[in-house]
């Protein structure tokens, strides 16, 4: 049985460890505020470059030389998939849920025979995939050493992805992160960047006929022409998701590491609960047999 | 009454402004643009420069790198690259922007120079 000093000891590093877990889920609270806010502002901009896209799109399909951002270059042979991940650890299962579902997609392209290639954003997303994929890891970027999360990153990102594509490294780019739903709950899911084209039809399909304004049988003038105002656009838009899915994962890793943390809060708590009973109970038991000792060594007089 | 311009001018990290105003200049890749309220639906490119908002007499300018004017009879929403209060730019910021500009503009042809040039011109005007 564990001595009187050892429970003291055990008490005193769990009741730092709960410390430390308590201040980190404030920290995590206070900075998940902070990414909700900048999820949210960002919204705006990506809803309209999405509802400027379909109305493009739309008037562009049918015509021969529409960018190959939009519809793709007709293959489907090389997939790229840029996994988006956090930096740090200790946020429960969110890095997991987004290697888990890159993980799936992997297994899905490749038993279609398609080649994959891994584009990784954050450490946690490459230290799990590069073990198992490390032959398929084309590019890894970390974000560690940005304090804030800025449009500037996602555009470097997104011309490094155009690039790679003009190249002709790879003909379909899949985006993976961690959509935001709220504190508990962040969805890992994969999202079709390149072609465009694609994941309009997936998504925006029933909603099309009544995205696109109103413009009371006007026609729209574009300056420059159509096919010069997309291929500014496209690459941005790339850049928009890109910046928008780093916003959605660091709320979404706060969130989540909240939660994560509460409960290692509330654990420590409960294993102080657990180990002072039993020190008090052996204090007890000793004094109960001091007594003992001393009871019988005065009755033996 | 006289007709208002809904004017939002938003950024990918925020919106800068959303409300109505009589009338807004916009730097056109092509050429200035000044849009008034029941402008015919457009859509522009747009290059580093100021946007001029005129509101009751009064002007607000705000800097503006790269994006698109969308005009619909909604109004007017400009999606910019990069967008601030002109009164908040950096001088220093805008010099280190010119340098790093200049630096691309020497390995670029075709196009891509031209709208680099654009974007070159525009930042030089700020500090002018």
């Amino acid at each position: 049985m564990a001595s009187l000093k050892d429970l003291q000891n055990r008490i005193k590093s769990v009741k730092n460890t709960q410390k430390i877990t308590k201040a980190m889920q404030m920290v995590a609270a206070a900075k998940l505020r902070k990414a909700q806010d900048a999820a949210e502002k960002s919204r705006p901009y990506s809803e309209r470059i999405g509802n400027v896209i379909s109305n493009l799109a739309a008037s562009m399909t049918g015509a021969g030389d529409a960018p190959e951002l939009l519809v793709g270059n007709g293959k489907s042979d090389t997939v790229l998939l840029v996994i988006a991940t956090a930096d740090r650890g200790l946020c429960g299962g969110f890095n997991t849920n987004i290697v888990r579902k890159a993980r799936e997609e992997i297994v899905a392209l490749e038993q279609a025979g398609k080649t994959v290639k891994l584009f990784l954003i954050g450490k946690k997303g490459y230290d799990q995939l590069n073990r198992l994929y490390d032959d398929r890891v084309v590019e890894y970027i970390s974000l560690k050493e940005e304090r804030k999360l800025h449009a500037g990153i996602a555009q470097r990102i997104g011309e490094q992805i155009t690039g790679m594509f003009e190249r002709g490294e790879f003909d379909i780019c899949k985006l993976v992160f961690a959509e935001f739903q709220n504190v508990m709950t962040q969805n890992a899911v994969a999202k079709t960047l390149i072609p465009a084209i694609a994941d309009l039809t997936e998504d925006a399909a029933p909603e099309a006929e009544t995205a696109g304004p109103d413009l009371d049988g006007a026609i729209y003038t574009y300056e420059p022409d159509e096919a010069g105002i997309l291929r500014v656009l496209l690459p941005r838009n790339i850049n928009t998701q890109i910046f928008t899915a780093l916003l959605e994962n660091s709320a979404g890793e706060m969130g989540s590491k909240m939660t994560a943390m509460d409960n290692a809060t509330r654990n420590a708590g409960d294993m102080i609960d657990k180990l002072t009973l039993t020190f008090n109970r052996t204090r007890q038991a000793q004094i109960t047999s001091e007594l003992i000792e001393i009871i019988s060594g005065a009755e033996a007089l | 009454m006289a007709d208002k311009l809904h004017f939002s001018l938003v950024s990918p990290e925020a919106e800068l402004f959303a409300g109505d105003v009589d009338q807004v200049d916009v730097p056109g890749s092509e050429g200035d643009l000044g849009i008034y309220p029941n402008h015919s639906p457009l859509m522009a490119a747009i290059r580093t420069g100021a946007i001029t908002v005129y509101n009751d007499g009064v002007e607000t300018k705000y800097f503006v790198q790269g994006g698109f004017a969308d005009v619909t009879p909604a109004g007017l929403t400009v999606l910019a690259e990069k967008a601030s209060l002109l009164s908040d730019v950096d001088g220093e910021a805008v010099k280190a922007d010119i340098d790093a500009a200049t630096k691309a503009l020497a390995d670029m042809e075709g196009e891509a120079a031209l709208a680099m040039q654009q974007n070159l011109d525009g930042l030089k005007a700020l500090l002018a």
